[in-house]
């Protein structure tokens, strides 16, 4: 009997790796930009080119950053969510428009709610490269210095949003 | 009849031929992004290297680090902006860090550990075959098992 202890155990130890590997998401990249200062860039808004928006224009507020699309199914996924958070009013939302068509975006903004008080156009995705995003929607939480604090990855849900997002806002904006 | 199919053959002379096209304006710098761009991980599909994958962010990335040769910007540059950005997550070869050492040096380990185990279990077997030995009545009957095999050859 003895001599099957320790196959046994090298299987046990193997099979323990590989069933945590399994829970890995592999989409989940850590991002080496989480407490570093968020990229600046100045682009125009999705409502009115004419104006630019600027993440300079956030310092000392806690924020999201939304990378969205209108052709991203994920984004209309996290949608509702972010709408019911932004009618909360705990954190405001700034919205994306990643490699987007304007007329679309504006479509769907019209047809299934609009939870951004502004909204930047990356049309080019050059920003959404600064900001190491690979695949829509990806979230920011941005503290009052302007930097990165939490980055998610994919769509957000609302147990994401209660578990994670709303107390890391909380406090970042007591600090 | 054979008229026509003397046309029909001199149709090919008429379309000019011309020389593939090449895929940039500077063949060096298409050439530096190819030995480049396949060292680098494309980050939607995720086994793919950057110069295989048709995926649009990997097409975008292909234009920045194009605009970072034009730029004259070293290798070592565009991969540290890469890096910045996406991790070490976009290097197909992992870096030698702390964090990677069980990486990198595990397969030693399990090589050696491997060695050890084969070197101790020949040693514990060659020890068991010395100690097995025979007495004059038995090595008599494997003399005569070995002749006897010998004979039905």
């Amino acid at each position: 009997m003895k001599r099957f202890l320790l196959p046994l155990g090298i299987f046990v130890v193997v099979v323990g790796f590989l069933g945590v590997g399994l829970k890995l998401n592999p989409r989940e990249v850590p991002s080496p930009l989480v407490g570093r200062s968020a990229p600046d860039f100045s682009l125009p808004q999705l409502h009115d080119p004419e104006k630019v928006f600027s993440p300079k224009e956030l310092t000392g507020k806690v924020w999201l950053l939304n990378f969205w699309a209108s052709w991203c199914g994920g984004c209309k996924d996290e949608h509702p969510v972010l709408m019911q958070l932004a009618q909360s009013g705990e954190v405001p939302i700034y919205g994306m428009d990643y490699k987007d068509r304007r007329e679309e975006a504006l479509t769907w903004l019209r047809r299934w709610g609009n939870p951004y008080p502004a909204i930047a156009v990356d049309e080019s995705g050059r920003v959404g490269i600064n900001y190491g995003v690979y695949g829509v929607p990806e979230t920011y939480v941005i503290d009052k210095a302007g930097v990165i604090r939490y980055k998610q990855i994919g769509p957000l849900d609302e147990d994401t949003v209660k578990g994670k997002i709303l107390p890391l806002v909380r406090e970042l904006q007591n600090k | 009849m054979r008229w026509l199919l003397v046309i029909i053959l001199l149709i090919p002379c008429v379309a000019a031929a011309k020389e593939a096209r090449p895929l940039a304006d500077n063949p060096q710098a298409e050439a530096r992004l190819k030995q480049l761009a396949v060292e680098l991980r494309c980050l939607v599909c995720q086994n793919q290297t950057l110069a295989d994958s048709n995926a649009p962010l990997a097409e975008d990335l292909r234009r920045e680090v194009r605009e970072m040769i034009a730029k004259d910007m070293s290798d070592k540059e565009i991969i540290d902006f890469l890096v910045a950005r996406y991790g070490d997550f976009v290097l197909y070869r992992p870096p030698l860090k702390t964090t990677t050492t069980l990486l990198w040096l595990g397969p030693f380990l399990l090589l050696i550990a491997g060695a050890t185990t084969l070197v101790l279990a020949l040693r514990r077997r060659q020890k068991k075959l010395a100690d097995a030995s025979l007495s004059e009545e038995e090595r008599n009957r494997v003399a005569q098992l070995l002749s006897e095999g010998a004979k039905h050859r």
